[in-house]
């Protein structure tokens, strides 16, 4: 397989995702399915092929100025799972804090 | 006509009549739920989220204009101020959005009513509607197979006849695909034609907004209603949107490219009899047929499947359980918050698709995977700007197959991958295409299914895919046959 099941724990941490242990091999096997299919793209020839960017050629630049737009902070809070006096509220960051 | 029947009208019939008075918003907006979406959508159940009161408000609120009174489906991943905007994921449960997405700002401008939000694969992820929180849609035609996807619901709210009119988001063929399956057409815009402002994003070089309809000039209508730079999403071009007014101009002098050595194998034969048909009726309507050889559609689904999959890892980063959505309870700190919620509410499309664009992109495998990619990219695009060389537009089949059943690819990521085959190339390329319905394939041993053909063009190639679209169904080589752009065709066989 391309891809092995440590490789897999790996990504999962770094995606911030918890694959259950006895998922972990068919992930890897699913994982390398498509990526073996993707190494068709080794027999395509690229020679002279840059990467491609998908900016439109004439996209403008726009003025760093504020626009019309506003969002109070009670609508930018509506939607939050848990907030506080103005602030959106999440578990301890960092632990131990020295009073 | 009556007022239970008004959901068999056009869009532009049903404008039309609500503009000159005859028909109230009100009546417009709820023929389609008290007709069709009462005898079909407890089985269908292609809408995620429906408010009669949301509804009534909006038919109160319209205004006048090219879609006065015409409801419209829209997909469940546009954000809208009056109904939940979810995804079709866990993660989004109860997610209401404080604007409204660009287009459905233009919709509303143009006199349209959002009618509800349609069902979808989570996050656009998958070619079925099989991948929803909310379980799967069902294909009108026939309710063991799937309607395609992502946006199977407005595929197949629009073939049942709950409006004429629905808007999805095609990445990688999410439009063209679900049209191909349910029998309607189905649009993807030139990329930077519609606004993505307020679109949740999946693959943002590849997203498109798309519109279903049951006839090419109720697409054109909506494109013109739609299509223009938007100052809220940079990837919009700046220069006007092609004129899409004369969509019943015909295909006159038009030479189509015709690139056989694509259905070779792999393709079903009602596939490729629909295929034949309707070349036969474009050049009957003055069209010229060239042979062309085109790339196997293979390496754009290696392509796509890299390129999606690590801008997807990128854009989901920001489900994380703190502004919006979906939290999990009773985490020790904030970045078991993060990974618990994100385990717990997304599904496992949507996190396998995570894993392969975070390794596509992670150190060590970038360039053999993501810039490989990039590079592969490059070189379709070429391939496409060489076709478009020799013809005006190309025609293949939108997808290899009719309509299949539930449950028949999802143990399969790959194959089901692999059905989108045909489409894909359209968003890598940045290019429009359009899914023309060719009425129903014989039966074959159950209901008669939908078959179709997909048109592709250069960049604002628009016009003259509505055109050569418009030109098949006024033939009545669809099933569908337009009389004064309004007509009657095949419904779903009652049950």
């Amino acid at each position: 397989m391309t891809i092995t099941r440590d490789e897999v724990k790996k990504i999962a941490e770094l995606a911030r995702l918890e694959i259950p242990e006895a998922r972990i091999e068919r992930m890897a096997g699913e994982l390398s399915a498509v990526l073996d299919f993707a190494g068709a793209l080794q027999r395509l020839d690229l020679e002279g092929c840059e990467p491609s960017v998908f900016a439109p050629a004439d996209a403008p630049l726009r003025e760093d100025a504020l626009d019309d737009r506003r969002l109070s902070q009670s609508a930018a809070l509506a939607a939050a799972p848990e907030a506080e006096q103005g602030f959106f509220l999440v578990p301890p960051i960092v632990e131990n804090l020295a009073p | 006509m009556s007022a239970s029947e008004l959901w068999r009208l056009s869009a532009r019939a049903l404008a039309e009549r609500v503009r000159g008075g005859k028909v109230t918003p009100a009546a417009a907006v709820e023929s389609g739920w008290e007709g069709p979406g009462a005898a079909w959508e407890a089985d269908v159940r292609a809408v995620a989220h429906a408010d009669t009161a949301a509804r009534a408000r909006g038919a109160e609120a319209v205004r006048s204009g090219p879609l006065q009174g015409v409801p419209v489906l829209v997909k469940d991943n546009l954000c809208t101020t009056d109904y939940l905007t979810t995804c079709a994921s866990k993660i989004l449960a109860g997610y209401q959005p404080p604007y409204d997405a660009t287009v459905i700002r233009r919709l509303r401008a143009a006199g349209a009513v959002v009618t509800g939000k349609g069902n979808m694969d989570e996050f656009a992820m998958g070619s079925s509607t099989e991948y929803s929180c909310y379980g799967p849609t069902r294909n009108p035609y026939d309710l063991a197979r799937v309607p395609g996807g992502s946006s199977g619901g407005p595929a197949a709210a629009v073939a049942y006849g709950l409006c004429p009119v629905g808007l999805g988001s095609d990445t990688g063929g999410s439009v063209r695909q679900p049209a191909a399956f349910c029998g309607v057409f189905g649009l993807k815009p030139t990329y930077g034609r519609l606004s993505r402002y307020g679109l949740v994003a999946f693959g943002s070089s590849l997203d498109q907004v798309g519109i279903f309809a049951r006839h090419a000039g109720d697409v054109a209508d909506t494109y013109a209603a739609l299509a223009g730079h938007d100052r809220f999403d940079a990837t919009t071009r700046g220069t006007p949107a092609p004129d899409v007014s004369r969509w019943d101009a015909g295909v006159q002098g038009m030479t189509f490219g015709w690139p056989a050595n694509l259905w070779k194998e792999g393709v079903d034969a009602a596939v490729v009899e629909a295929l034949d048909e309707a070349a036969a009726a474009l050049e009957r309507a003055g069209a010229r047929r060239v042979a062309i050889e085109f790339l196997p559609g293979e390496f754009s689904v290696a392509t796509y499947y890299l390129v999606a999959t690590a801008e997807a890892s990128s854009n989901l980063a920001r489900f994380d359980g703190v502004r919006y959505g979906f939290r999990h309870e009773d985490s020790p700190d904030v970045r078991a918050l993060y990974t618990r919620t994100r385990s717990e509410g997304f599904g496992p499309e949507v996190q396998r698709r995570i894993l392969l664009g975070t390794y596509a992109l992670s150190a060590g495998y970038y360039d053999a995977y993501y810039l490989t990619a990039q590079r592969a990219r490059t070189r379709i695009r070429r391939e496409y700007e060489a076709a478009f060389a020799r013809c005006d537009f190309m025609m293949l089949p939108a997808s290899p197959t009719l309509a299949f059943k539930l449950g028949e690819k999802t143990e399969n990521p790959l194959a089901m991958y692999l059905s989108d085959i045909f489409t894909i190339g359209a968003n890598l390329a940045g290019i429009p295409g359009l899914t023309v319905p060719m009425g129903l394939a014989k039966a074959n041993g159950g209901p008669a299914l939908p078959r179709a053909v997909q048109l592709l063009g250069p960049d604002d190639a628009e016009p003259r895919l509505l055109a050569a679209g418009r030109a098949l169904e006024a033939r009545g080589e669809v099933a569908r046959i337009g009389r004064e752009h309004e007509t009657e065709f095949a419904w779903p066989t009652r049950r």
